[in-house]
């Protein structure tokens, strides 16, 4: 010991001062390292901390806008939006008490049909998304359920009912397959560019026009931004952002839905699996678009179907949701000997007086090319073949063209095979038999032959292994019927916003124009209109007692193992129509059979006023 | 010497007169000391003005009012403390312990618990923590029995017999429980054995014992499930090396405190700051006002207020070299080490690097008890300082 307690003045030696000095270090030391753990939080990663800050004390909110409305080209009201009533539990208002937090959710999941793990599933899922907001068990509940609750707040601490906008569909299934589906946006469109900004638990169209006019539609969502404290409670004037939701604007379609509702009536009549277009000729506006079996799109317009119902749509053999009439890959059978007639005609491999014979029976090869039931009709020309659908006619121009390639030229430059251009996701390219695609399989072993004469005749009259459409097939129609142009067939027809303004209008150019010689022209349109209104035509039956004059071409595809599958495709009025029609069912049997009647019924819709009008005055003129 | 005594019996008739200031003794004041102390106090009002306005409903200055008060009484005893001649506790040693035992017991039967502790007296006006003035009670005590060894038994039995004198009050204020003031009353015992020239050898052997009993208490003792140490004391000891963003978890303060320290960056956020504004950082007036000095004042503001405490104790320092006997060197000795301890792991904890303790920061942590001892410290300080210059005066001026 160095301490002399008794002494006075400064007690220091030289082991003492030692001790302080060290001492003193120590000191120094810790110091130092205090300033350079400041100087490191503050001053190098600072900025990081001030970015951690800010997000720490800011939570967003977001109301959801109401999507703007559909409507008919005369404003029927096709697509609108309800309210509903969501189901919302916000995590840290419920019980802190487990075995309490257990049984408010246990009674939440037994009020919402759901069960516990369900629920705990649902609010683990969305709180790794969100931390902090509320979470939505279930959208649309019923009245009933939150009058319940909230006559039983203080038994449900923490639930909220949240006033969401759910889409609600007059027609029911009327334009299922146009209007499309609504429902929140997933992780990989997440990061599609046309969805930048979205968020997840925003909703955006998912098929049909909804999708296709998704960023019209849409709207833009409210957006709160709140400041909160560390329990997430708001703070007071902790308002940092408030933008209102912009509803999104609405959508005008070309569809008429007088033309859509009698089509959907006449698919659904006959039950066959099928597809239905009515368009215009000339701009491409397309009046009428349905598929045979529908769905109800307000089903998706739930958060979660039930088994049954994913039964019915998803796992339905009869798929449902494939639009047929712009997806459907089908032979066309005799719809397809407008294209032929008019291949040979330009190409100079038939002139407009000449006449085939047709015994009944092609023999190419050693093969025979029958008739439709065998009939032999004798010395016929173009008109007369195609009024009562001479196959041996046909046949031949397919042989006189087998290897030239002309057929082909003319069926892709009337839009066969190729895509259409059309405002709606979904739809099928097809298939064009050809010279090159065949001979190219063969090469690689895909198929036993190359290209024979034999695949060229049953090609010119719409059989083998063509794959098409009714949208094809009606672009075609109209091609021939305005005298060229090839039309963008299109649903969209103009955007208007919630005071009913014309924001955008949609008229999309033609595809291309091809010449067409209105000789040619005028000779198919009338053996097309002898088909469908001459004694001897083949779908006279159907359309002789129709009072509007109209052209028209039946078609029955061989498609094994099915059963033949009926076609019509229809121009109306002759001689210079304004619509065409084409409708094609499954199964259907004979053209005249099944589809005719259907596009027939949809006619009727589309001159409804005309009709009206003839009625009158023979009536007028039977009393006179 | 005789001129001394001489002038002190009778003084001469033609002597010097002295002034106001020479009256009150302020010449032979540490000013640096002084003045660094109530910098410190007059900054912790600042911040808590600007930082506490919405705590209380309806009184916006309640922090601010108390803290100032506490400051001036703090001074006034800082003060009064000067003026007496500290070699006088040395003399008071065995009352000074007894009343220190005695007040930290005393809490088991009348303190009012607080958040699962009983540490205080509910006084009519404050509430009072003996275990702070006990921290000063026990420097002034330990280095009395220190000096009184350095006469008798060997060096084990002094060593042992100063670690029971130190860790027996330590115990106590463990058992409150407060284990940061506890762990205050240890770095105290062993500054002041530090300094009262203990063998580095014994010092090994405590350490080599100190890691032995942390493994025990921290791994071994819930492992056989007697645990020493409460759920949260443990978890918030540990939890400094684990961040967490459960709100709920000691991990999740530290991290929070570190969030708004950096975001303060080089010139703070002032009123715009929203860790410590927004209760994101718990405890803000107390133990963690250092992260609302960082966030509001940034990188100048938080050296400024570490710059105070280094002045502090480097004058604390000063006087254990300047102190005109053993006891004033063992004392000023425990002081300093105590306000070191005390601002390293408060700080410390602020910027994430050391456990959650509840130690507070001297002087700028909101608390009459802690701001009176500091003040009470520093008195001491000051008396020694003041004793140490009148006696060079009587020796020199003549």
């Amino acid at each position: 010991m160095y301490l002399r307690s008794d002494e006075r003045g400064p007690a220091m030696n030289n082991r003492l001062a030692l001790r302080i000095a060290l001492f003193g270090g120590f000191a120094v030391v810790l110091f130092g390292i205090l300033f350079f753990r400041l100087w490191l939080l503050q001053v190098l990663d600072g900025e990081k901390y001030l970015a951690e800050a800010k997000n720490n004390r800011t939570r967003s909110f977001r109301t959801s806008a109401p999507r703007g409305e559909i409507l008919d080209r005369n404003g029927k009201l096709l697509v609108a939006n309800r309210t509903s009533l969501a189901l919302q539990v916000n995590p840290r208002k419920l019980p802190e008490d487990p075995a309490e937090r257990r049984a408010e959710l246990a009674k939440l999941a037994e009020l919402t049909h759901s069960t516990l793990r369900r629920v705990r599933r649902t609010m683990h899922e969305e709180l790794k998304l969100a931390p902090a907001a509320p979470v939505t068990l279930r959208n649309d509940v019923g009245h009933y359920l939150v009058f319940y609750l909230q006559e039983n707040q203080e038994r449900f601490p923490g639930v909220e009912v949240q006033r969401v906008f759910v889409r609600a569909y007059p027609g029911g299934t009327l334009g299922a397959h146009i209007l499309g589906s609504v429902s929140e946006i997933n992780e990989e469109q997440l990061k599609e560019a046309r969805y930048k900004g979205l968020v997840p638990g925003d909703e955006i169209g998912q098929s049909g026009v909804e999708d296709t006019y998704d960023r019209y539609l849409r709207g833009r969502p409210g957006l709160t931004r709140i400041q909160v404290d560390a329990l997430g409670e708001p703070t007071p004037n902790g308002r940092l952002v408030s933008k209102p939701p912009a509803p999104g604007d609405n959508l005008k379609l070309t569809i008429d839905q007088d033309v859509q509702e009698a089509g959907e009536a006449a698919m659904a009549e006959r039950g066959l699996p099928g597809g239905f277009i009515t368009m215009d000729v000339h701009t491409g506006e397309i009046l009428g678009l349905g598929s045979f079996p529908t769905f109800e799109p307000s089903l998706f317009a739930r958060p979660a179907l039930t088994q049954a119902q994913v039964d019915a749509t998803y796992n339905n053999p009869a798929a449902p949701l494939t639009d047929r009439a712009i997806a459907g890959l089908y032979p066309t059978g005799s719809t397809f000997k407008l294209i032929t007639a008019l291949a040979a005609l330009e190409s100079g491999n038939l002139q407009l007086d000449e006449a085939i014979e047709d015994p009944g029976v092609l023999v190419v090869g050693g093969q025979e090319f029958k008739n439709a039931g065998e009939a032999a009709n004798g010395t016929v020309s173009l008109v007369t073949a195609l009024e009562v659908s001479s196959d041996v006619f046909f046949y031949t121009l397919g042989l006189r063209m087998w290897d030239s390639g002309e057929l082909q030229h003319w069926a892709h430059a009337l839009g066969i095979g190729r895509p259409t251009g059309i405002d709606l996701p979904g739809a099928e390219e097809g298939l064009l038999p050809s010279q090159h695609w065949r001979n190219q399989l063969y090469k690689e072993g895909e198929t036993d032959r190359p290209w024979s004469a034999g695949d060229n005749i049953q090609l010119a009259t719409g059989q083998g292994d063509l794959q098409t459409n009714p949208l094809q097939m009606a672009i075609a129609y109209a091609t021939l019927a305005n005298g060229g142009t090839v039309v963008t067939p299109h649903i969209g027809l103009q955007v208007d916003d919630a005071r009913g303004r014309v924001l955008k209008e949609f008229d999309p150019k033609p595809r291309r124009h091809i010449k067409i010689d209105p000789e040619y022209r005028a000779a198919i349109l009338e053996g097309l209109h002898d088909a469908a209104q001459n004694g001897a035509g083949t779908s006279c039956d159907v359309f002789c007692a129709f009072p509007i004059p109209v052209a028209g071409k039946t078609g029955t595809a061989q498609r094994p193992p099915h059963a033949d599958q009926s076609w019509y495709g229809v121009l109306a009025p002759y001689p210079n129509p304004r619509i065409v029609t084409f409708v094609t069912m499954e199964e259907g049997g004979f053209g005249a059979e099944s589809a005719a009647p259907a596009a027939r019924k949809i006619l009727e819709a589309y001159f409804a006023k005309e009709l009206a009008h003839d009625a009158s005055t023979e009536e007028e003129e039977s009393e006179g | 010497m005789y001129a001394t005594r001489t002038r002190r019996a009778r003084p001469e008739p033609f002597a010097f007169h002295p002034g106001i200031a020479e009256r009150l003794g302020l010449p032979y004041m540490d000013g640096q000391l002084a003045f660094s102390a109530a910098a410190l106090v007059a900054f912790s009002i600042f911040t808590l003005g600007q930082a506490t306005t919405h705590d209380v409903p309806g009184s916006p200055y309640y922090f601010v009012d108390r803290q100032a008060i506490y400051g001036v009484l703090g001074i006034i005893g800082m003060y009064l403390l000067t003026r007496i001649d500290y070699s006088r506790f040395r003399e008071l040693r065995v009352g000074v312990y007894t009343f220190l035992c005695v007040s930290v017991s005393l809490v088991f039967v009348f303190g009012f618990a607080a958040r699962g502790s009983r540490r205080a007296f509910e006084l009519p006006f404050f509430s009072f923590q003996p275990s702070e003035l006990g921290k000063v009670l026990l420097v002034l005590a330990l280095a009395g029995f220190v000096i009184d060894g350095a006469r008798n038994g060997s060096d084990w039995q002094r060593t042992v017999r100063y670690l029971c004198l130190g860790l027996a009050p330590a115990a106590l204020v463990f058992l409150q429980p407060d284990l940061g003031t506890s762990l205050v009353y240890g770095a105290i015992t062993l500054a002041v054995m530090y300094v009262g020239g203990v063998r580095w050898t014994h010092f090994a052997v405590i350490g080599a014992a100190f890691v032995v009993l942390t493994a025990a208490v921290l791994v071994v003792a819930p492992a056989v499930g007697t645990p020493v140490l409460k759920g949260y004391q443990e978890e918030r000891l540990t939890s400094f090396t684990h961040p967490s963003a459960d709100p709920a978890d000691a991990g999740y303060q530290q991290n929070q405190a570190k969030i708004a320290i950096g975001s303060g960056e080089k010139t703070g956020r002032g009123d715009r700051a929203t860790q410590t504004r927004l209760d994101f950082v718990p405890e803000r007036h107390t133990d963690f006002i250092f992260a609302v000095i960082g966030e509001r004042y940034g990188f100048l503001g938080a050296a400024l207020v570490l710059s105070l405490y280094a002045l502090l104790i480097w004058r604390a320092l000063r006087i254990v070299t300047l102190s005109k006997n053993s006891y004033g060197t063992l004392v000023a000795g425990g002081i300093a080490a105590m306000l070191l301890f005390q601002v390293f792991v408060n700080v410390g904890m602020n910027l994430g690097i050391m456990p959650i303790t509840g130690i507070p920061l001297p002087l700028m942590s909101y608390g009459g008890s802690s701001v009176l001892a500091t003040f009470l410290a520093v008195g001491v300080l000051q008396s020694i300082h003041m004793q140490a210059r009148l006696s060079q005066k009587g020796r020199f001026a003549w």
